[in-house]
């Protein structure tokens, strides 16, 4: 494909997208708004997971530190959540400098940083379900108000279809610049071999630490978005293992560590979630992950570069097949 | 009488580290067989206890009785995942492993939730309210026969590695594959029944918890958080550290209780994770890491 062509494609899916709720019903556009909003986290964490190759399991944390963050600062002192969103952000980047300057300054990686991400959710989730003065178990309600930008309030689903459309735009920006950086090419040789990586100049705690910071800042501002979306946090919502490994699972079945993996993953998964969710009802939270659990399990065990690695797969095989056409199966075929 | 509570709290504490011990054991156990840490360990206890819960009502018997099914059922399909799932990916990257056992938790777990519903199931036991009172401190028949069959299992567990031929093959084979291969150990076989032994342990720990806890299908993350502090802390692979860990972490959390505001006690454990794994990652009871 010809670099015009990319664009023009590229083009043609913004227009769409932009202009995709004037032909939209409102079910639709929250099933889309889902979709953007799990391609945005789990875009986020790939940068962490998939680039630089340290997986956590403790993204709901951030998350949970974004919608916190904004929320208190709106319900306490009338703070506009777009400045609670860059605070949660701060905070939630700072504390993912704090978790990762513990981590990889003594070499924890693989299995042992996944368990220290789910310790520190886990120490989070006690202290909020018992924290009164952040709702504890009960959890904090966002006042619902008329249309209002400047408090991230509005009546029509649309409105927050565009605000999770542009975040996501900024992460795929992000993760775009990422892959033809200097930066982004240290993460990915961290990921592919951290001793090579190491002797050829890398500082590994340096650049594990940049991508666990941007991760967590971008994480968090998704957390504001769902506060406000949802008009209620509490803790056993955000600070869930489920949710956590929801947040991993996009990027994985949509091919980890590439630009548009997670989003992939998430355009494929999230309509299968919500069929099964009609099906089941509300009192079962959650039993949409069967279908999740088992695809992660195919997809580890046949097709580890994910959706994306499968295309790529078939691309490749139409390719040949056109160059050689004498190996066609189907004329093989009498 | 503060002192009365103390007592009691070490008491209740070192009962429910019985508990943990014998969940933990099983899953320091795989983890030698695996080199990772076995995500679906709390699942495989969730399903245990479920088994033990329809055969107890089914067959109208005591919980304890679901051993003699659930023991050898926990077995097989402990060996049936190794062979299926684990088996043929294990020579790749070990966090591939790690998430194809989240795979199976979620599917195990959620699947659990589809079929029996979000409902608690608890099951009546003769000697759910009997007792043994020592002084000022009172003692649960059901914890208490946990604790002694726990710490029986662990050390049977820790002899048959320890001095028998198939316990010497399974440590070989956690040691150096290709040097227990060339000694003429089937690897493959060695490691399923080790597998199979670690899931096996479980069979014995859900008929002994039955009569005091109720099953859900989120069951199992709540033990399997607790699991994956207590391993760490015994020093992963090593049986007489997760059982006093299981202690360790089991009095702090009940001694904790007393002192610590509202029900923020089970942040202990976790504490305690972040820190042994900071500061002194072989675990507790560690030698060195291999």
């Amino acid at each position: 494909m010809t670099t015009l062509g990319q664009v023009a494609l590229a083009a043609v899916a913004l227009l769409f997208m932009l202009s995709a709720p004037a032909f939209l019903s409102e079910h639709q556009i929250h099933i889309l708004i889902q979709i953007l909003f799990f391609a945005y986290l789990s875009s986020c964490w790939n940068i962490l997971g998939g680039f630089t190759g340290q997986l956590s399991f403790g993204h709901a944390l951030f998350l949970a530190v974004g919608a916190y963050t904004s929320t208190l600062l709106l319900l306490q002192l009338g703070v506009s959540p777009w400045i609670g969103m860059l605070a949660g952000g701060t905070l939630a980047g700072a504390l993912g400098l704090f978790i990762g300057y513990l981590s990889f300054r003594y070499g924890i990686k693989g299995t042992f940083f996944v368990l220290v991400t789910l310790a520190f959710t886990e120490i989070a989730r006690i202290i909020a379900l018992n924290t009164s003065a952040i709702g504890g178990a009960s959890g904090l309600y966002i006042p619902i108000r008329a249309n209002d930008l400047w408090h991230l309030k509005f009546v029509n689903k649309s409105h927050y279809y565009y605000v999770i459309f542009g975040l996501l735009l900024i992460v795929l920006a992000v993760t775009a610049w990422l892959e033809r950086s200097r930066a982004g090419h240290r993460l990915v040789a961290i990921r592919e071999n951290e001793d090579a990586a190491e002797a050829l100049g890398v500082n590994l705690l340096r650049y594990k630490l940049l991508a666990t910071a941007l991760s967590a800042f971008l994480t968090a501002l998704g957390g504001t978005f769902y506060a406000h979306y949802v008009t209620f946090i509490d803790p056993s919502t955000l600070l869930n293992m489920n949710m956590a490994l929801e947040i991993t699972i996009y990027s994985i079945v949509g091919g980890i560590g590439t630009l548009l993996g997670p989003l992939l993953g998430a355009a494929v998964l999230v309509p299968i979630a919500e069929t099964v969710r009609a099906e089941f009802g509300h009192n079962y939270a959650g039993v949409h992950l069967v279908v999740y659990g088992a695809l992660l399990m195919i997809i580890v065990r046949y097709a580890p570069d994910g959706i994306i690695g499968l295309i790529r797969w078939l691309r490749e095989q139409w390719t040949k097949s056109r160059l050689l056409p004498a190996h066609q199966t189907s004329e093989a075929k009498p | 009488m503060t002192s009365a509570l103390v007592l009691q709290a070490i008491v209740s504490g070192l009962l429910l580290g019985g508990v943990y011990s014998l969940i933990c054991v099983g899953l320091t156990l795989t983890f030698g067989v695996m080199r990772i840490i076995n995500f679906a360990h709390g699942e495989f206890l969730m399903v245990a206890m479920y088994a033990t819960y329809f055969f107890a009502v089914g067959f109208k018997t005591e919980p304890y009785a679901a051993i003699v099914v659930v023991l050898p059922g926990l077995f097989l399909f402990g060996v049936l995942i190794f062979h299926f799932l684990i088996r043929p990916i294990q020579s790749r990257d070990p966090l591939n492993q790690m998430l194809l056992l989240v795979g199976l938790s979620l599917v195990l777990q959620n699947g659990a939730l589809a079929l029996f519903s979000p409902d608690t199931r608890a099951l009546q036991s003769a000697l759910l309210y009997s007792k043994l009172e020592l002084g000022d401190v009172i003692i649960g028949m059901p914890m208490l026969i946990a604790f002694v069959v726990s710490i029986l299992i662990t050390l049977a567990l820790y002899w048959q590695l320890r001095f028998t031929e198939l316990g010497r093959m399974i440590r070989a084979a956690a040691s150096d594959r290709g040097a227990a291969e060339l000694m003429g150990i089937n690897v493959n076989r060695v490691n399923m029944l080790a597998f199979g032994m670690g899931i096996g342990c479980l069979g014995v720990a859900a008929p002994l918890m039955m009569p005091v806890y109720y099953v859900v299908p989120d069951i199992g993350t709540f033990f399997i958080l607790i699991a994956f502090v207590v391993v760490v802390l015994g020093g992963l692979g090593n049986f007489v550290g997760a059982m006093l860990a299981s202690f360790l972490v089991a009095i702090a959390q009940s001694i904790g209780a007393l002192f610590m505001p509202g029900s923020t006690a089970p942040v202990l454990p976790f504490l305690l994770f972040i820190l042994v794994l900071l500061f002194k990652p072989e675990g507790l009871f560690g030698r060195p890491a291999r």
